[in-house]
């Protein structure tokens, strides 16, 4: 079959619907959300239609800087944390019998897919201090008396990291199951050790791959809403939490709309050079 | 020694990712509502708790309503998108397709706000059919995926076979391409499901003040302090993803559908 | 009648001229094989007449009937595709009744003709397998067998015997042929490979750069090739070159008498086969070389001999073995009437 391009007007038809409803309801919101960036807050409603940069204005303050500071910070140290675990992590996977791929791929497809809610719920249980992990510490007796682990800055970066693992391992898993095993095979044959043809190998090999999944997670960490409410304190509140906070508690959607005009700028920025890393990584 | 290296972190990886569902799932079994780990007594009162009681069962029910409505919504968009890509060659349509994944990509909270605005702005803000379609085309993305992935598999000379022997343009999507494509279809249908099953933020923002979604009422119930029946509801999400995702992997191939080509390439 | 009538058919894909001005004529009831290297356009002749792709220009026809734009579904054609294109979501069975099925046929009906079929290709019994179990050999007779489900006006196999190994290939394009007379149905096959075609064809065509540089019955392609291309693709030759003027031909440095060459051409090309370059004594005949270098397959023996700063080779048949060593000098004896004469 030649993909011959549409003749009549009738080829056209598939398109309609899928067309009409991503128009409608993606392009036009969003279009809704950079004009409702631009009005004025109305304290008794939701806003009056208007054309001011006050919302933008606000982003030139001390407390936003520390926000966003603070978000760049935490999605950077996730993103590290991640594709440190999980480059050798989704390398060994690559390499094991199918059998076992498929059983850790669901099970990375199932806490992905785990609502922020569950996973936030689910850490402040282990860090509590009644059910927590410091309860086997004391019956272990490295510690005295079982303590909260959070809020803290600790508690929401290892739930971040947790959600975003499975993700980047997902991300990782096509390019490393296509990486040419002779590589490796070829680095034993020349005298280098299983974990020295590893970082001498196979880590230079996925170079590009490694950055453009640093970006990638990157990115995804910047959208996590709810972790920082649920296990730190206001100040590891991130760009993302003070969107929901702006918009739905404080009422205000011009700033809220703001910030996320904002947001998109910064990852379609990112996105831009993930997709420049990656042509790199064909090229090369 | 490699091996057992290679084990070890295996291991570390898997306690890591299993630690906290493991505590919940001990606290989720405390016969009273205490918050308490190892569990003190064994009960499985909460999760009947989830059935019993109304809030959390209409909860449910409307969490598995809205998953299941709007991943089908999601599979209406992709199927004739992706097919038309497939079928046509039109470079201009493929600006379709980045809308299709852009919602998906972009962080949460944009496509949140920017649904929220659009509903407020037209005038249904809060009606249970806004959050259908804001599910949909937040996870339109997937079966979009699936489904443009099924389609790259399918041997266009099969096509040309069939039109061989006399079938039309229809008779041959309905006899050849749909039957080869409908695994890609109930995975992009099971990913849309389970990830609306459990998203909270499109959902709370759409339609937080009007209906709870599982997910909104655990994170409702959180803020005013602790109650077993989430440890139950958290255990039951995982053993529903765990189910489908199985389900997938049993009858489609998983390591194809997450981009490795491998399994293919054996044939 | 319903042979097939290409006239003046071009296909051109943006400024690439796949397929130039063919003219051709299949009688009804022949077997006609497109033979030509990878890219010279038989692919995409073979196309046009299964509708796949439509002509730039020209016009195809079936019987008496225009076809040119006819979409493929309404041509009533049975085809073969290199990949053989078998359904890998339906049985054997269901393989070889699709064509009957979408046509409405009913199911009784149906199984019949499946049975019938299946009888053909001696897979009787194999209906309700699916087709991934089947082997290279029996995919390919259930390819076949789905084609002529129908009784198609026109049977068309692109490259049909690629996939198999050599000697199941040779086996498979007796059978073809025999199948093929047995049902007396026009049938167009792709190829490259100019044994299968030597062995299946009525018509050889021998297709280079989108033309057709010579269709005919393959004893006449191999013996009387048309031009230097075909004598050089089909089978081994020697291509020589020569002068003529009022003393006589003047080849490899000798004159060879006898050799009169047409149109009263100045210089050109003769085509020997290999098996026509006779060797013998130094002296017995006009043009003497050296030899290079011996073949001895066991079969034919191959002996290569440098002649007026040319290699030329000779076949010879174990039984008339030629006493030669390398080194040594040797006559080359050519009978006129097995050269060819060519333009450069």
């Amino acid at each position: 079959m030649r993909r011959e391009p549409p003749q009549k007007l009738t080829d056209y038809s598939p398109l309609v619907f899928p067309a009409g409803m991503l128009i409608v309801f993606f392009v036009v919101p969003f279009a809704t959300m950079i004009a409702v960036s631009f009005f004025k807050r109305n304290p008794s409603g939701f806003y009056t239609p208007d054309f001011v940069f006050d919302n933008y204005a606000r982003f030139l303050s001390l407390f936003f800087g520390k926000v966003l500071g603070f978000s760049l910070m935490l999605a950077i140290a996730v993103a590290i944390c991640c594709v440190v675990l999980a480059v050798p992590f989704t390398y060994l996977l690559s390499r094991a019998r199918r059998r076992t791929q498929v059983l850790w791929l669901v099970a990375l497809l199932s806490i992905l897919s785990l609502s922020e809610v569950i996973i936030g719920f689910a850490w402040s249980t282990l860090f509590s201090r009644t059910a927590g992990i410091t309860n086997l510490f004391v019956m272990l007796g490295i510690m005295d008396q079982p303590v909260a682990l959070n809020p803290s800055f600790g508690a929401v970066l290892t739930a971040m990291t947790y959600q975003a693992l499975p993700y980047t391992v997902l991300v990782l898993y096509p390019a490393l199951v296509r990486l040419d095993p002779t590589l490796t095979e070829a680095a034993r044959t020349l005298g280098a050790s299983p974990v020295r043809s590893f970082f001498t190998v196979v880590v230079p090999a996925l170079r590009n791959t490694i950055v453009a999944t640093l970006i990638m997670v990157f990115i995804f960490a910047l959208g996590c809403y709810l972790l920082p409410q649920i296990l730190g304190r206001p100040q590891h509140w991130t760009l993302s939490v003070l969107i929901t906070d702006q918009a739905i508690y404080q009422s205000n959607m011009p700033f809220a709309a703001a910030m996320a005009v904002f947001l998109v700028l910064v990852t379609l920025g990112l996105v831009g050079l993930t997709i420049y890393a990656g042509r790199k990584g064909e090229a090369a | 020694m490699t091996v057992f290296l290679q084990r070890l972190y295996f291991s570390l990886i898997g306690l890591f990712l299993a630690l906290p569902l493991i505590v919940v799932a001990g606290v989720s079994v405390n016969e009273k509502q205490d918050l308490a780990f190892p569990p003190k007594g064994f009960s499985l009162a909460w999760y009947a708790e989830i059935f019993t009681n109304v809030e959390w069962r209409n909860a449910l029910f409307a969490s598995i309503t809205l998953a299941a409505l709007s991943a089908a919504v999601a599979l209406l968009i992709a199927l004739p998108l992706a097919w038309f890509l497939w079928r046509r060659h039109a470079p201009w349509a493929n600006i379709f397709q980045l809308l299709g994944i852009a919602p998906f990509t972009l962080p949460p909270v944009i496509t949140a706000l920017g649904l929220l605005t659009f509903w407020a702005a037209t005038g249904f803000y809060g009606q249970p059919a806004t959050a259908v379609i804001s599910h949909a085309i937040f996870f339109v993305t997937l079966p979009l995926v699936t489904l443009s992935l099924g389609f790259s598999s399918i041997d266009r000379s099969l096509v040309e076979a069939a039109a061989t022997m006399g079938a039309d343009d229809r008779t041959v999507f309905r006899t050849v391409v749909l039957p080869l494509i409908l695994p890609y279809l109930v995975s992009g249908y099971a990913f849309a499901f389970v990830l609306s099953l459990n998203e909270y933020i499109v959902a709370y923002m759409t339609v937080g003040f009007t209906m709870e979604t599982l997910p909104i009422k655990i994170f409702n119930a959180l803020r005013y302090g602790y109650t077993p029946t989430m440890a139950s509801v958290t255990i039951l999400f995982v053993a529903i993803a765990a189910t489908i995702f199985g389900l997938v992997a049993r009858f489609g191939d998983l390591p194809k559908l997450l981009g490795a080509m491998s399994s293919r390439d054996q044939e | 009648m319903s042979g097939l009538t290409l006239q003046n058919v071009t296909k051109e894909f943006g400024t690439f001229t796949a397929v130039r001005n063919v003219e051709l004529t299949v009688p009804h009831g022949t077997f006609v094989c497109l033979l030509g290297p990878s890219g010279c356009g038989k692919t995409t002749l073979m196309r046009m007449v299964a509708g796949l792709d439509l002509p730039t220009s020209g016009s195809i026809r079936l019987g008496d009937r225009d076809i040119t734009n006819v979409p493929t579904h309404k041509r009533d054609l049975g085809m073969v595709f290199q990949s053989l294109a078998l359904f890998p979501h339906l049985t054997v069975g269901e393989n070889i009744a699709y064509s009957l099925r979408i046509r409405g046929v009913g199911k009784a009906e149906q199984k019949k003709r499946v049975d019938e079929l299946l009888a053909m290709i001696h897979l009787t019994g194999y209906a309700d397998r699916p087709v991934a179990k089947l082997s290279g050999g029996q995919r390919q007779r259930v390819a076949i067998a789905r084609a002529l489900a129908i009784s198609p006006k026109l049977f068309l196999l692109d490259e049909p015997l690629s996939a198999l190994d050599a000697k199941l290939r040779e086996a498979m394009q007796v059978e073809l042929r025999q199948l093929q007379q047995r049902l007396g149905i026009t049938t167009i096959v792709v190829t490259h490979d100019q044994r299968e075609a030597m062995t299946m064809a009525d018509t050889v065509v021998v297709m280079n750069g989108g033309e057709i540089r010579q269709a005919a019955p393959p004893v006449e392609i191999y013996r009387r090739p048309a031009d230097t291309f075909v004598a050089d693709f089909i089978g081994m030759t020697n291509l020589i070159d020569f002068k003529a003027d009022g003393a006589g031909t003047q080849v490899l440095g000798a004159s060879v008498p006898g050799l009169t060459i047409p149109n009263s051409l100045p210089s050109g090309i003769i085509s020997v086969r290999p098996e026509d370059v006779h060797l013998t004594a130094p002296g017995n005949a006009p043009i003497t070389g050296t030899v290079t270098f011996v073949r001895d397959l066991g079969g034919t023996i191959e002996t290569f001999v440098e002649a007026a700063g040319k290699q030329i080779v000779a076949v010879s048949m174990p039984n008339a073995r030629p006493d030669v060593a390398v080194g040594q000098s040797v006559g080359i004896a050519l009978n006129p009437d097995d050269c060819v004469v060519l333009k450069a």
